[in-house]
């Protein structure tokens, strides 16, 4: 099934089957439907065992790095140390909803996920940390964790496998910088969300200063799909052209677009068909000026650019960005580019955690000159100068963010130049900027 | 807005503070201690309590909290501060949050922000209405960027507001 | 041991030790302004960045290790481009007012923008703007000026382990923030003043006093508990106007106190002893140094008896000639110990204001010197006693007692009682050595001329032993040194040069032999 869009032929749904089926989200209808048995399973197995299993299928995170999932897990070795697991649900990256559907329609999924690699990673305890924000699927992963203890599934002797494995939904309180592995960790111990320096890296050091993996809601969805029907079995979901992105990706899509939500689709679907075919292209009497294919974080595309790529990890890099959390933000003709790109900078300074002096001063700088120039206000020196920090801001700091605020400006400013430039008064220079020089006051 | 701008100007200073975690929110927080190894992990469930209880974290609450789980009232504020979610001041009886990132934007998400402070007559964002019912805030990113724009009232996300159902919407809150 | 390449230059240093850290010993700095060796690392102003081949992208020093056979460019271009786009984004919403901050001339921010910064400002915007707040204590905080680096929260949380600083807010409304109604009123709060490397928080008491390039500044000992810490003692035109700490990894880190930061105001005092003095039938009367010591040993030959009562304040140089007075005159020995409340660092182990409210009562002790607390009780008259710069142990003096005062002013009861008054220096004016609580002992240095015809303790007191024919001895410090060293077995061995200016343990404690 689809939500909010009905499922289109040309998916492959896995991980989305039961969107818009309200009895998916009960215990009775998750089991109904075959959930908890390769929990089941999972657990009466040598973590190692998993750990391989998910490693030969292939599976990467689907938080937005993409790494292997299977050799993340196999960090986590049996030290006798406690092991944590984090399930990163603050899904904040703009254009991504697509684990706030997984919770919403099928929050067993999650937690079976959850246990499956809590189990792989010797965890007894996990945390679901989910954005603030996401108040009804907060609700409902509750009432699955509820209904999960009640009926033996979690607990002190989960399924009777004498094991035990307890998970704790924890609520975010708005910063979508705790979305980063190390500031989610911050974030729970009751602190800043901080990103942290790294090393020591989780596996090594992580929550409360113990080993840890953290995990995004979609991965561990798509791993208890791969443990119950085979490595194969995923890989036979995607594309046999490229091996090293497998199975099938949820995508969230929106902005101008005929029919915004959330597709799943194997690795390696053309994007062509992808935006113009499922997603019906843009609205009615309108064309794509342009695409951010993976979350608001990496370089923007032009149509061009998109109708020439496939959509896994390799595809959308080689067509010049990232597939990044897999939301795809769609621009219109009648979009002003240099508009969004200033509102997107915004949203980047906003989150800035303030820690590095590169992103907490340069965020908020681009914004001002960005803004300056939206308003006809800028020069054509404000154009490398934009360039200039960008640079400054790009691979020098703890976390991303900064890089992130730096990408759509340098993408911008290299595809839609002319529309900064158009907004740059003729021979204006920096003498003629408002209470910058009296003689134009 | 004043960066250092803390007084609880909702709360009368001379009534005493009435500590949040007794009874039952109190045997909330005993819980919420035996799922982490460190009281400190308690901050956020705890500072949601308060939230949940008088509408807002006041300096006092802080301190309560701070004072429960072995902090010091500086370090609570460091983190409410860092968090958009908790509010430093009184709200209006509906918190409306509307999302204005790019993806909403372009759907015309900033328009539905100036039908809300039109209709509710807010006029400005972050102001309550005279009438203590509503405040309205641009929110970034709700996560619901298919469903634009979504509007966050208190804990309900309505999805697809546009300009012309902010009317009706508003029509059915109290 | 791990081997590698800085700047051209190998250095070896012992695993796990930060590129920072190995680049000192090299003799190379790499800018920085977060870190700090008494913090734990933040790695947030991203000043260090640093070069390392093979890594892909700038790594920043303090928070990476060393490691077997790597080369590492401090000065490159590319570290230096970062480093000019760090001071460009510290300085759009700086005010740039050097001219009426207290930190320039010792402001790290104005160094590096000077040494690699951008000549011209590219920032057109408006500036943010904070108001200055009082954080209590002797601190004020002017966030225009912060450069979010967190060393005061850092060192509030996990040395003084009392948090009350925070980073308020995020992004660039970050500021750094307290609870309203809890000041730093921690007794080591004034860290955070020297810890910050620009000119956001700033000594409410050193406020518009000086410009650092003002200062004249000299290496001492601080003189307020039996700690010992090491501290600078930072003058203008002879008047002592702060007193910052001198690191000293044995002793005190990077830190002082409150209370030993700020008891300066005495040593500036106007209303000093200035000449010598001795009392004739018109009372205190000037007198030329060579008569007032000859009267003050006439004094001391003919008295049945004879009491030292010397400050543990005193260098050990002092109280050594005292002991030679003591020794030849079969004088008693004592001593009094002002008291106050214990206020340890929690974060720096064996760092406290000590409850003793002295430096050198365990030399003093070393030097036979017994703590009493009525030291005028047993006195009568034809008594001698030689009151050596501890006018506040006498509160009243029996009569027919005669008193003689060394000492740097004459007050209270020793206005009306001395019969002889010999002007010595402050610790602050003269050379000399403190033995703190645990046996170490260590050099202070003049830091300011003494006035009128004061003279050094070890020198007045030299005199007036030889005068009492306890033998001769030296016009130099470090000569009495030498001599008290050759007479302490638990300080054979030592002098001012291999004590250098951090000091030596000295071996326990034990009695001088004659």
């Amino acid at each position: 099934m689809g939500y909010p869009q009905p499922s289109h032929p040309r998916e492959t749904p896995v991980l989305s089957t039961y969107f818009g089926d309200a009895e998916a989200r009960t215990l009775a209808g998750w089991q109904a439907r075959g959930g908890y048995e390769v929990l089941r399973q999972v657990l009466a197995t040598d973590p190692v065992a998993v750990q391989n299993v998910v490693k030969d299928s292939g599976l990467r995170g689907r938080g937005g790095a993409g790494f292997p999932t299977g050799v993340k897990w196999s960090f986590m070795k049996p030290d006798g140390k406690t092991h944590y697991l984090c399930i990163n649900a603050d899904e904040s990256e703009p254009g991504t909803f697509k684990d706030r559907e997984l919770m919403r329609w099928t929050p067993h999924q999650l937690v079976e996920g959850t246990a499956i690699a809590a189990h792989a990673i010797y965890a007894e305890t996990a945390y679901i940390y989910i954005r603030g924000e996401y108040t009804e699927p907060i609700a409902r992963v509750r009432e699955a964790v509820r209904e999960a203890y009640a009926a033996g599934i979690l607990g002190a002797n989960a399924m009777g496998s004498g094991k035990r494995v307890d998970v704790h939904v924890h609520k975010g309180a708005g910063a979508y910088i705790c979305g980063e592995e190390t500031a989610l960790m911050n974030s729970l111990e009751g602190r800043r969300g901080n990103p942290r320096i790294k090393p020591p890296f989780p596996a090594v050091a992580g929550l409360f200063a113990q080993p840890t993996t953290i995990n995004n809601v979609e991965t561990v969805c798509a791993a208890q799909h791969v443990l119950r029907h085979g490595a194969d079995w995923y890989k036979s979901l995607s594309s046999p052209s490229n091996p090293r992105s497998t199975g099938t990706k949820l995508f969230s899509v929106c902005g101008n677009v005929a029919r915004p939500g959330n597709y799943e689709v194997g690795m390696g679907f053309p994007m062509k068909d992808f935006l113009w075919d499922l997603c019906g292209g843009p609205p009615a009497g309108r064309e794509f000026k342009a695409i951010i294919p993976g979350g608001s974080s990496v370089p923007i595309l032009t149509p061009e650019e998109c109708a020439a790529a496939v959509m896994d990890y390799e595809g959308i890099q080689a067509a010049g960005s990232l597939l990044g959390s897999g939301g795809v933000i769609c621009f219109d003709d009648t979009q002003d580019m240099v508009r969004q790109i200033a509102r997107l900078a915004r949203f980047y300074a906003h989150e800035s955690c303030a820690q590095c002096t590169q992103c907490r001063e340069g965020t908020a700088w681009t914004v001002k000159i960005l803004e300056r120039i939206r308003d006809g206000e800028g020069t054509m020196k404000d154009l490398d100068t934009l360039l200039e920090i960008a640079d400054n801001m790009t691979g020098k700091t703890i976390c991303v963010l900064s890089d992130s605020c730096a990408t759509p400006v340098v993408s911008g400013l290299k595809k839609f130049r002319h529309e900064f430039e158009a907004k740059i008064p003729k021979n204006r220079s920096m003498a003629m900027i408002p209470g910058l020089s009296p003689a134009a006051a | 807005m004043s960066l250092h701008a803390m007084a609880p100007d909702g709360h009368a200073a001379h009534e005493p503070y009435a500590p949040v975690f007794t009874g039952a929110r109190r045997a909330e927080l005993d819980e919420l201690l035996t799922r982490y190894p460190t009281k400190m992990a308690a901050l956020l469930p705890a500072l949601w309590i308060v939230q949940e209880e008088r509408g807002w974290v006041s300096a006092e609450g802080m301190a309560e909290v701070a004072t429960l789980l072995d902090l010091t009232p500086a370090y609570v504020k460091g983190v409410v501060t860092f968090y958009t979610m908790y509010h430093q001041h009184p709200v209006g009886r509906h918190f409306v949050q509307v999302c204005t990132t790019t993806p909403c934007n372009v759907c015309g998400a900033e328009d539905v922000v100036n039908t809300f402070l039109r209709e509710t007559t807010c006029g400005e964002l972050g102001v309550t209405s005279a009438d203590g019912r509503f405040t309205v805030i641009e929110v970034e990113c709700l996560g619901a960027c298919g469903f634009a724009t979504p509007v966050m009232i208190n804990d309900a996300l309505v999805e697809c507001v546009s300009v012309d159902s902010v009317k009706d919407l508003l029509a059915g809150l109290d | 041991m791990v081997t590698l390449t800085i700047e051209g230059r190998e250095v070896v240093v012992p695993p796990g030790t930060s590129v920072l850290e190995a680049a000192k010993t090299a003799g190379v700095l790499v800018p920085h302004y977060c870190y700090h060796p008494s913090l734990p690392v933040a790695g947030v102003c991203r000043m260090c960045l640093v070069e390392v081949e093979k890594f892909p992208k700038l790594a920043p020093a303090c928070a990476t290790s060393v490691g077997e056979g790597q080369v590492v460019h401090v000065h490159s271009e590319k570290a230096r481009e970062a480093r000019k786009g760090v001071l460009e984004f510290l300085l759009i919403n700086h005010p740039l007012d050097c001219p009426i901050c207290d930190q320039a001339g010792e402001c790290e921010l104005q160094d590096y923008t000077f040494a690699e910064g951008r000549k011209d400002s590219r920032y057109l915007e408006p500036k943010r703007f904070n108001p200055m707040e009082d954080f209590g204590g002797d601190v004020l905080y002017v966030p225009n000026r912060c450069i979010l680096c967190t060393r005061c929260v850092r060192f509030m949380d996990v040395v003084a382990q009392d948090p009350v600083l925070n980073v308020s807010e995020r992004g660039d409304r970050a500021y750094i923030g307290k609870f309203e109604g809890s000041d730093l009123t921690h007794a080591w709060a004034s860290n955070v003043v020297d810890l910050c490397p620009v000119g956001a928080l700033l000594s409410k008491d050193f406020l518009n006093k000086a410009r650092a390039w003002e200062l004249d500044r000299a290496a001492s000992i601080c003189p307020s508990c039996s700690q010992g810490c090491n501290v600078v003692l930072e003058t203008r035109d002879n008047v002592v106007v702060r007193i910052r700490p001198r690191p000293n990894a044995a002793v005190n880190q990077h830190f002082a106190c409150d209370v030993g930061r700020l008891n300066y105001r005495w040593i500036n005092r106007r209303d000093r002893l200035e000449f010598p003095q001795v009392r004739g039938a018109q009372g205190l009367a000037v007198a030329p140094w060579s008569d007032a010591i000859t009267a003050a040993a006439a004094l001391i030959g003919s008295a049945a008896r004879v009491t030292v009562l010397a400050s543990p304040a005193l260098s050990n140089e002092a109280l050594f000639l005292l002991h030679r007075i003591s020794a030849q005159t079969g004088a008693a020995q004592v001593m009094t110990i002002a008291r106050g409340p214990e206020a340890p660092l929690p974060g720096v182990k064996d760092l406290s204001l000590r409850a003793e409210r002295a430096p050198n009562h365990t030399g003093a002790a070393m030097l036979g010197f017994i703590e009493v607390t009525a030291p005028t009780a047993d006195l009568t008259a034809g008594d001698v006693l030689i009151v050596a710069d501890a006018a506040d142990a006498v509160a009243d003096v029996p009569a027919g007692v005669i008193v003689i005062v060394v000492g740097t002013a004459l007050d209270g009861a020793l206005r009306d009682a001395a019969a002889v008054a010999l002007p010595v220096c402050t610790f602050a004016e003269e050379d000399g050595t403190f033995t703190n609580l645990r046996g170490r002992v260590q050099r202070f240095l003049q830091a300011k001329a003494p006035p009128a015809q004061v003279r050094p303790s070890y020198r007045v007191l030299g005199e007036l032993a030889s005068a009492v024919g306890a033998g001769a001895f030296p016009v130099l410090a470090s000569d009495v040194f030498a001599q008290l060293a050759a007479s302490v077995p638990a300080l054979n061995g030592m002098t001012y040069r291999n004590l250098g200016l951090q000091g030596a343990m000295s071996a326990a404690p034990v009695e001088v032999t004659a």
